[in-house]
């Protein structure tokens, strides 16, 4: 009987050769990702004073917090604006929708320096937005706002997209039940199509933070000052190499990898 | 009562096309008609979720062309329940109670209590729809519509995603909220049996357009037109020519060479004839019959289909017989029968 349920567990893996093949291969990336970070993080290991060194050195703890904060300025700037358009594009059809779909999306196709430039053509002081904004005292380029703007610039398509798919997945039928029962429009949406879009629209938003703390070619181009986490690693790089910078990238990685774990656990419990 | 005034709608294949129709106050009344006559799309119209290209739609005497949905009094049941999944069961059903201005929260509790009570499904108050089976399901969307006491209530295909057995049960269900609540129902669906157990009277309706209104013995057995004959069951569909006409029974030939007689006041001319097929009794030997039509046939092809077997025979008549007479009369393929049947029965049109 051993040796049969042992040839069944051989046959059984027969069966299951595609799934093991894709496995191998898909592990190829994990390890990718794994050996790169866990590399980083073995050789901090051996200099935890480094480490410590950088965590207590204000102008690094100031440089993250800049990145962080200005992150989740421009995802509470690209949800305000993001969720209604996402919203109005999962239910709406019209002329030119798809050309609205792709001018979200362009963001993701084009380098990241261009896209600095063409922000910093706009938004300088003599620039097409950045010459009447300064007239209202609004300074954008080399200022914190510079850095919201270019992370806003490259992570909108993240939310916008998401919360697409996930409003499209609702139903209709909900929202004209919910309007039958004498729910208003404003209503439905609060009360139904939000609350089931909401975990789409979550995952947008993380996945639209992460990209904006990440991003580096734009902010160094728009707002080089104040120094930020990704500017403040670089310049460290080109000045004192490798040993100098990675205190500071492993800081910083691990922030986000927290924030990032608890944001996606946090509220997830419907699933 | 809902009356829909020459309404027109066009929507992606879906079309309306100047629909008249009188759903009277308290009345069941069912639209059957086959998939993608424009049926959901009529009681969309009517709940206010599209807007029509022209027309008008009234509720209770009250224009409600130009209002929202949450502003017509209506309750609205999709065949696939619509449940609210983040919402229990009772939540569902409190959604527009809570929405309703003038009744208090005690009102609104009793209520909820009385109508899951009087439905059975109390014991299913703090469950999540997602957990709920078919059946279950459909009942806690009939509460919830029912719970804010519309003057309408409108079903699309309720019990179409099914299985035969709670169909049927629901199908009481629905009945019994009828006669609890005198509501005016109505009801879309494809299903024949739904159609005739249900309606008060039924309007067919095909591709957009309203064919027929009618009690369902119109409908089924009077049906105005070759179309609709075909699909409410009528198998028998003959081509014939008046011969004469006595005293309000005319002798038809038909285009198979025999003659069948039919209550008509057609004197002459080319008619069609509807026999259903239930309609034909089968016999082996002439029997001794008021009816007036016994003509002999050869069984070309007998089909099993559960507790009745369709014979068709070689004059292209078909007959639908119980299994129990195919057992006692013992038939068989090649076998020589007799095809009996009311001259009330044969239904004559132009």
């Amino acid at each position: 009987m051993k040796l049969l349920s042992r040839w069944s567990g051989i046959e059984k893996l027969k069966r299951e050769k595609i799934f093991i093949l894709s496995l191998f291969l898909g592990l190829f990336l994990v390890a990718f990702v794994c050996v790169t970070l866990g590399n980083m993080f073995y050789r901090q290991a051996e200099d935890v004073s480094g480490l410590i060194d950088a965590a207590k050195d204000t102008v690094v703890l100031k440089a993250i917090g800049i990145s962080i904060s200005a992150a989740i300025c421009s995802t509470l700037i690209a949800f305000f604006f993001g969720v209604p358009l996402a919203y109005f594009l999962a239910r709406k059809e019209f002329i030119g929708k798809s050309i609205i779909e792709s001018i979200v999306d362009v963001p993701l196709v084009i380098p990241h320096i261009v896209a600095g430039i063409a922000l910093y053509g706009v938004f300088m002081r003599y620039g097409l937005i950045g010459a009447p904004l300064e007239r209202l005292g609004i300074v954008i380029t080399e200022a914190y706002l510079g850095i919201v703007v270019a992370m806003l610039f490259m992570s909108l398509p993240y939310l916008i997209d998401t919360a697409r798919e996930g409003f499209k997945e609702v139903d209709p039928r909900l929202e004209n039940v919910a309007r039958s029962l004498g729910a208003s429009h404003w209503r439905t949406f609060r009360e139904i199509t939000f609350p089931l879009a909401f975990p789409s629209i979550r995952s947008g938003a993380i996945l639209s933070w992460g990209r904006a703390i990440s991003e580096f070619s734009a902010v160094l181009i728009l707002a080089y000052h104040p120094i930020s986490a990704p500017i403040l690693i670089y310049e460290k790089f080109t000045s004192f190499g490798l040993s100098a910078s990675r205190p500071i990238s492993v800081l910083l990685i691990s922030i986000c990898l927290v924030i990032f774990v608890l944001l996606r656990t946090l509220g997830g419990r419907r699933e | 009562m809902i009356k829909i005034i020459h309404l027109s709608k066009d929507w992606k294949e879906f079309s309306l096309k100047d629909i008249n129709l009188e759903v009277k106050k308290g009345e069941y009344f069912v639209i059957l008609g086959p998939t993608g006559a424009g049926k959901t799309l009529l009681l969309e119209t009517i709940a206010g979720f599209y807007f029509p290209d022209s027309g008008e739609v009234q509720i209770d005497g009250h224009d409600v062309t130009n209002l929202p949905p949450e502003r017509r009094k209506i309750g609205f049941i999709y065949q696939d329940y619509s449940l609210f999944p983040h919402f229990t069961v009772e939540e569902n059903i409190e959604f527009g109670l809570k929405l309703r201005k003038s009744a208090s929260q005690d009102t609104n509790r009793k209520r909820l209590e009385e109508i899951m009570d009087w439905l059975n499904i109390s014991h299913l108050a703090h469950r999540y729809p997602a957990t709920l089976s078919g059946g279950e399901q459909q009942k806690i969307a009939i509460a919830r519509a029912i719970a804010i006491e519309p003057s309408v209530l409108l079903l699309d295909e309720p019990l179409a995603a099914l299985d035969l057995r709670t169909r049927d049960y629901l199908r009481e269900e629905l009945k019994r909220v009828k006669l609890k609540l005198g509501i005016t129902m109505l009801h879309v669906t494809h299903d024949q049996t739904e159609a005739m157990v249900l309606a008060d009277r039924i309007a067919v309706m095909m591709k957009g357009r309203i064919m027929q209104v009618g009690t369902p013995y119109e409908i089924f057995n009077k049906p105005l037109n070759e179309d609709i004959a075909d699909f409410v069951g009528v198998e028998n569909i003959l081509n014939g020519v008046v011969g004469s006409n006595e005293n309000g029974i005319a002798e038809i030939v038909v285009d198979m060479g025999y003659n069948i007689f039919a209550v008509s006041d057609y004197h002459a001319g080319k008619v069609k004839l509807f026999i259903r097929p239930e309609d034909i009794i089968l016999s082996e030997k002439r029997g001794e019959s008021s009816a007036r039509n016994v003509i002999s046939a050869k069984i070309e092809e007998m089909r099993d289909m559960g507790p009745l077997t369709r014979v068709r025979m070689d004059n292209s008549l078909v007959a639908l017989i119980t299994k129990q007479s195919r057992e006692s009369l013992g038939l068989r393929k090649g076998d020589e029968v007799y095809a009996t049947f009311k001259a009330t029965s044969v239904h004559v049109v132009r």
